[in-house]
């Protein structure tokens, strides 16, 4: 594919030669990660064409929409309202992330003891091969971590149009009041980008996609109930990441797609793995494409992975957006409601997270969570260890892991995961 | 019926033959550069009708001979407890690694701590900074027996400690003394692993590292119990990788 798409990504500035690297390793990995499982769903064959085209035919469909006068925004974070980007007829992606590249640049900008997922977002900006980010129209950088927050103000100087986005850290009636009041501004700034005013007709089409965006993921999450489960970890964590790329409508439908054909395997009881395979929740911090290292691990150390408690999981699709206000504001309340019960872990306190573990261990039915924390990533390491505690007492086996995106630790990691799936049997 | 356990470990390989639940050949060798070599000849001539690999080796073996595996923290949990049956939690530090396992009344293991990628505070570690003190590995523990004095050692990365041990002695200090603060700070590090698990009495202390008389006095005066040690502790891991072929347990 790479010949015919030459040309757009040369005039987008990508580096060529390094791009290419980057899509052989990435096309190597799905290889032998994803194409190596047994027994997969035939309609993840959607999937492996969206990895194929993911740089390709995707990229194409965004630059044909902003030839048609649209635009494109990218985004770090499930606290950007797609509802509103939607609404004014944009597209949201979420920005490359995922693995290490140009560390050596990254390392000119960026302390050491930053978490890979920041050094990352840098290193597919400093080495041009994220196609993403050279194609959107405005890029939102939030306020979340201080490792985030404090990039954004280095990443400003590298690209024309990053729009920062204030995040509160309590859950309390300023907090919402801050919400609320950046997200108008966002809405303003969406708008004034797109030339589109949003009005309720509007917005309630992009609740409307966004919210069968979700639908299709909840059912699909439903699904993974099963013993035997029908979908891999690794492939049901892939439609969660896709979930940030593609077209939100085809989306939904391939999503659907999948969960008929995992209907119909779960009456003929067939599953990925064999009945009474060790069921494992994954709580932590969000996975981008292609940061499969741990699940990749995991499934193959005799478990399954049933859920996963992360941004890119539940903690990013869980709670739809009421639709049924009738005036602009009310939507927009509806909106600021649905994102203020995020529970992500820059909230303090934010005891939600730890109820949401134990209610999906209970709803999936898992017998243990392996805890994925980044290294560097304060807020989620930092409550790795009460999170720990209180699922011990709740006699819920808990692994905690810290890694990052290196491949430097794979053997100790895989002697960690073997133990604790052993103990689970 | 013969049943074997191979644990191939990043120092050494030991490898445990039992026949009707009795040890009947005990072997060990370096793991070298290349492991797999070493295993089989360690393998030469021995009759098993079962083997079970553990240890950082265990996939390639799994691979090369077609043995079934389990990780080191079961195979130790299940040769430590058929060892000592009372034990409820285990201290494990080999080449690489070190772990703290807990273990119920049947000898499952029900929780454990390992380090991650740094091999701080492990067999390695002690090699190394016994080599910059002009000792050997059997030495090492010994001679910071004979100590008079605590000199404080901060650093458990193997380059910072070996730097800091290189500034102690042009300070003038005793090697034996810097021996002392050396294991004190490896024990330091083991406490703190073992009590974000468990210490839970009785506590077993096993792999290469037991062997180290230091290592033992120390751990027994830091925690203020008693600690038992295998007479062969690096075998531990083959022994219960033999059990669990012979599914004894």
């Amino acid at each position: 594919m790479s010949e015919n798409y030459k040309d757009m990504w040369k005039n987008l500035g990508l580096k060529l030669v390094p791009h290419d690297a980057l899509l052989e390793v990435l096309g190597k990995g799905y290889e032998d990660i994803y194409l190596t499982q047994n027994n997969r769903p035939e309609s993840m064959a959607y999937f492996n064409f969206v990895m194929s085209e993911i740089h390709g035919l995707r990229i194409k469909e965004l630059l044909d929409e902003k030839a048609a006068g649209r635009k494109v925004i990218g985004s770090f974070c499930v606290f950007v309202p797609e509802e509103i980007v939607r609404a004014a007829d944009a597209t949201l992606v979420g920005l490359c992330t995922g693995a290490d590249f140009a560390t050596e640049e990254v390392d000119k900008l960026l302390p050491r003891n930053t978490c890979s997922l920041i050094k990352s977002a840098f290193g597919f900006k400093l080495g041009k091969v994220c196609p993403y980010i050279e194609s959107a129209d405005m890029i939102v950088g939030e306020n979340t971590c201080d490792g985030k927050k404090k990039s954004y103000e280095i990443l400003k100087n590298l690209v024309p149009n990053l729009y920062v986005m204030d995040l509160p850290q309590m859950k309390s009636d300023e907090g919402k009041a801050l919400l609320k009041a950046e997200y108008l501004r966002f809405k303003e700034a969406v708008e004034k980008l797109t030339g589109i005013s949003i009005d309720v007709t509007r917005l309630k089409k992009g609740i409307d996609i966004v919210n069968n965006k979700r639908k299709a993921i909840h059912r699909l999450s439903d699904l993974r109930k099963a013993d035997p489960s029908p979908i891999s970890g690794l492939d049901a964590l892939l439609a969660n990441q896709v979930y940030f790329y593609d077209d939100p409508i085809r989306f939904t439908g391939s999503v659907n797609k999948i969960c008929d054909e995992l209907k119909k395997r779960i009456e003929k009881k067939e599953g990925v793995f064999p009945k009474g395979t060790p069921r494992i929740l994954l709580s932590g911090c969000p996975m981008a494409v292609p940061n499969w290292k741990l699940p990749w691990i995991i499934e193959t150390s005799g478990a399954v992975i049933v859920g996963e408690e992360s941004c890119v999981g539940e903690r990013g699709t869980r709670n739809l957006t009421d639709d049924s206000g009738n005036t602009v504001d009310e939507l927009m309340e509806a909106i600021i409601n649905r994102y203020f019960k995020v529970d992500c872990a820059i909230f303090t306190p934010n005891p939600d997270r730890l109820d949401h573990i134990v209610e999906m261990v209970e709803k999936y039915q898992a017998n243990g969570v392996v805890h994925y924390g980044l290294q560097f990533c304060q807020p989620y390491l930092m409550e790795s260890m009460p999170v720990e505690k209180a699922l011990e007492e709740k006699n819920i086996p808990t692994l905690r892991i810290d890694t990052d995106y290196s491949m430097e630790d794979v053997g100790q990691l895989k002697t960690r995961v073997e133990a604790f799936v052993e103990l689970l049997k | 019926m013969r049943y074997a356990g191979i644990d191939i470990g990043s120092r050494t390989i030991e490898l445990v033959v039992l026949r009707d639940g009795e040890i009947i050949e005990s072997r060990q060798a370096d793991s070298g550069f290349d492991p797999m070599t070493q295993a089989k000849e360690l393998l030469a001539g021995v009759e098993h009708d079962h083997i079970i690999a553990t240890g950082y080796g265990r996939h390639l073996f799994e691979l090369s001979f077609d043995a079934l595996t389990v990780t080191e923290i079961k195979a130790y949990a299940v040769g430590v407890s058929a060892l000592f049956p009372g034990v409820r939690t285990i201290l494990d530090i080999g080449g690489q690694d070190s772990k703290a396992i807990a273990v119920n009344d049947k000898g499952k293991a029900i929780k454990f701590e390992m380090n991650d990628r740094c091999a701080a505070g492990t067999g390695k570690f002690m090699e190394i900074m016994a080599n910059t003190l002009g000792y050997s590995i059997d030495e090492f523990g010994k001679e910071a027996l004979k100590a008079t004095k605590d000199i404080q050692i901060s650093s458990m990365c193997t380059v910072f400690a070996e730097s800091e041990v290189t500034s102690l002695l042009a300070r003038g200090e005793k090697p034996q003394e810097i021996a002392l603060g050396l294991h004190r700070s490896i024990v330091r590090r083991a406490v703190a692993m073992l009590k974000r698990v468990s210490i839970k009495e009785a506590i077993v202390f096993a792999g290469g590292v037991a062997r180290n008389s230091c290592m033992h006095h120390l751990l027994e005066e830091a925690l203020e119990k008693n600690i038992l040690v295998p007479e062969n502790p690096q075998a531990m891991g083959a022994f219960g990788a033999a059990l669990l072929a012979g599914g004894i347990c």
